[in-house]
């Protein structure tokens, strides 16, 4: 070899500091590059649409919630000397509950739907991505985006309880039950039980006031466009239930005045982070809320894109069709088998 | 030049007082797991909600598997680049990583909630080829094959198998060069496993180059736990230091960490990362302690005078060692942050279980050192060297 180590390296550190300033120079678009193509939202996705400004904290829907999947309620330790099991104190997502009401409090809470001094309610679950982590996370296919519906169901049959999904969700929705031993990952499954039987998920059949609503997605969306523009003092007239008035019956919408306007986005229809097929209509800052939105807590933009398309497009780049680790085991070995010759008839030599 | 011949058991006694000591942090180890495997990973744990993953796989798995890759850099070095001279150094790193991948591969079916379903990850119809956790997770199955197929010589060798050992050794090139390619993916891919995470790890660590920066401190732990090991065993034994060996390695260290160092914190400027280190948080005094550890590594080996010293030696790989450690620590569960008021410390027993798996890699290397060939002969012509 003409080149010494020493000079290799050096060149190395060179080419290395050059490789990252040019990726400097144009991060976005080496970013763009190594990206896996974006996924399309499914023709008939379904989903749910939750304007905050209609919830009035009832939390109808999380009883029901358990009720129709069978989970326990939360009772936190701390509690278990009065919580006999009658009331369920859920505060967040967690391997017992798989649909939360949450809210958001500033100042003396005087006023709801406003951010100084006031108040607002956010409904958690699954979003249902377009282009879900946890299905591109999951080692062995245990999480499942219907090609149909849009839904992300979980198999537990599948599951080998790695958690990768947990972490790597960026709405922080699968969750493992910890306790036991023999513990299950447990995510809001849009009550895929309940749409073949003809009924809607058991969050929306029992919201009183239609701030939860399930349909189509582009139903939903349509439905929440218009919502966009009102002005407060306008009136409007809310649906309830199932958007098409297609499953069970028709429920009666009802005429309700506006008090505070709405951000104006439909959350999750376009972005961030690929889109989602729950949509949320807010008065209040949907990062207020608790969902990714805007900037993060360490000041960099919340992206459009899907983080599984990152990941993907690094995988891709690197394995797809096993080329590039084919080529290089090819030289790893050839060179392997050089240099072990000489190794073999001088061992043989003795 | 032989090289059947080279290496030699070191004989002694098996069972010392620091040999017990060691035992007992397994047994306690194990009480631990059996709670763990009786009433759950939720009463074992401090994992919760937010941080779904601890220790376990920040530190056993994530980090375990780096401190095993010695084996695969110095197999680089003496049978892709040719350094035959290294070759006396290359069977204890092999070993060192047959034991780092085992127990890193331990770690996972200890951590794993769902273990009794654990072999679904064997099954092709499962695998979910967008999974960078699934290219991990086979690679380390692969490897570790690998790894005994390559160890295979020194067990042939104790036993008297010359013509096992003879045989072996003409397919062994084909493992060498397996040997090398998988621990380079599965490494690699431990970075790429948190770019997922998106806004979820800080800018200090987060990064499309998160895979290169896994590849370069898998080189940097592995060639620093080869030479922490080298001159520990040579105390620990009242052998000679490897000190002309090793001077040479450390030559190679020095380079490898300087290109991680600078690669890494160009990167880190790259992403705007970098007036987050002035936060004053502990996720910035984290950093500086791992920036402060490369700085350390760097001029304890690169001055040519000092990597002479097996002092400055220990010294820089320890510092290389830490430095790796704590990159990876940080991009696991330091700088990582679920935002919604979640808090992780480990528990006790999520502790003493991961002591358990060092110490039980040092009984294995006790065990290994002192009954096979694993450590090179140092006759007299040798040792004055």
């Amino acid at each position: 070899m003409s080149m010494n180590r020493r000079e290799f390296l050096k060149g190395a550190a060179v080419g290395g500091a050059t490789a990252v300033a040019a990726a400097g120079a144009s991060s976005e678009a080496q970013a763009i590059t190594l990206m896996r193509e974006p996924k399309e939202r499914p023709e008939g996705a379904l989903g749910l649409l939750y304007d905050s400004t209609l919830c009035v904290g009832c939390k109808a829907c999380v009883a029901r919630c358990k009720e129709v999947n069978h989970m326990p309620v939360e009772i936190y330790p701390d509690q278990s000397e009065w919580n006999s099991g009658t009331w369920d104190t859920a505060k967040d997502l967690s391997g017992k509950t798989l649909n939360v009401i949450k809210a958001y409090m500033n100042g003396t809470i005087a006023e709801k739907d406003r951010e100084t001094d006031g108040f607002a309610f956010i409904k958690r679950q699954c979003l249902h991505c377009v282009d879900p982590s946890c299905v591109s996370a999951c080692p062995v296919s245990a999480m499942i985006k219907d090609p149909e519906t849009g839904i992300v169901s979980h198999d537990p049959d599948r599951c080998i309880g790695c958690r990768y999904c947990v972490y790597a969700c960026p709405f922080g929705v699968p969750k493992y039950d910890f306790e036991g031993a023999f513990g299950q990952i447990h995510k809001c499954q849009l009550c895929n039980h309940r749409l073949p039987e003809g009924k809607m998920p058991g969050c929306v059949d029992a919201c009183p006031t239609g701030a939860t609503l399930f349909g189509r997605v582009e139903d939903l969306n349509k439905e929440a466009r218009q919502r966009l523009s009102l002005k407060a003092g306008d009136a409007y007239t809310y649906p309830r239930g199932d958007i098409s008035g297609a499953i069970e019956r028709p429920r009666s919408p009802h005429e309700k005045v506006i008090s505070a306007e709405y951000q104006q986005e439909v959350y999750g229809y376009d972005g961030p982070l690929g889109g989602t097929q729950a949509l949320y209509l807010s008065a209040v800052s949907f990062n207020k809320l608790g969902l990714p939105h805007g900037t993060d807590n360490f000041g960099r933009k919340i992206p459009d894109h899907a983080y599984a398309r990152e990941t993907e497009g690094v995988q891709h780049f690197l394995y797809t069709g096993m080329i590039a680790p084919a080529a290089v085991l090819t030289a790893l070995v050839l060179m392997a088998y050089r240099n072990s010759e000489k190794h073999t008839s001088e061992a043989e030599e003795d | 030049m032989s090289t059947t011949h080279e290496h030699t058991p070191l004989g002694g006694r098996l069972v010392t007082p620091p040999f017990i000591f060691l035992v007992v942090i397994c047994v306690l180890a194990a009480i631990v797991l059996t709670q763990r495997f009786v009433f759950g990973l939720g009463e074992a744990t401090n994992l919760n909600d937010g941080y779904p993953w601890g220790i376990w796989i920040a530190i056993d798995l994530i980090i375990g598997t780096a401190l095993g890759c010695g084996g695969f850099v110095m197999a680089m070095l003496v049978y892709i680049l040719n350094k035959g001279e290294y070759h006396p150094m290359a069977r204890a790193g092999l070993m060192t990583s047959l034991f780092g991948y085992t127990l890193g591969a331990l770690a996972v079916m200890i951590d794993l909630g769902r273990w009794w379903q654990g072999y679904n990850i064997m099954f092709p119809w499962l695998w979910n080829a967008n999974s960078v956790l699934l290219e991990t997770a086979l690679c380390i199955f692969a490897y570790i094959i690998v790894l005994m197929v390559e160890f295979l010589p020194a067990v042939f060798e104790r036993f008297g198998m010359k013509e096992a050992r003879r045989r072996i050794h003409r397919v062994l090139f084909v493992f060498t060069g397996l040997g090398v390619l998988l621990p380079m993916m599965h490494q690699s891919s431990m970075g790429t496993v948190v770019v997922i995470l998106g806004y979820q790890l800080s800018p200090l660590w987060q990064s499309h180059l998160l895979t290169l920066h896994f590849l370069l401190t898998a080189l940097t732990m592995g060639y620093a736990i080869v030479a922490f090991e080298s001159i520990t065993s040579s105390l620990a034994f009242r052998r000679p230091y490897e000190m002309s060996l090793l001077g040479k390695l450390s030559g190679i260290m020095a380079w490898v960490m300087l290109v991680f160092f600078i690669v890494r914190y160009l990167d880190v400027i790259r992403v705007g990362g970098f007036p987050l280190a002035f936060a004053g948080d502990f996720k910035a005094v984290s950093f500086w302690i791992e920036l402060l550890l490369g700085v350390g590594a760097i001029l304890c080996l690169m001055p040519k005078g000092l990597r002479e010293s097996p002092r400055y030696v220990f010294l820089g790989a320890s510092f290389m060692l830490l430095n790796g450690f704590l990159y990876r620590l940080n991009c696991y569960l330091i700088g990582y942050d679920p935002g919604t008021g979640y808090q992780y410390f480990p528990s006790m027993g999520e502790i003493l279980v991961t002591l358990g798996i060092f110490a039980l890699h040092i009984i294995l290397y006790l065990a290994f050192v002192k009954n096979l060939p694993v450590l090179h002969a140092t006759g007299p012509a040798r040792a004055t060297a």
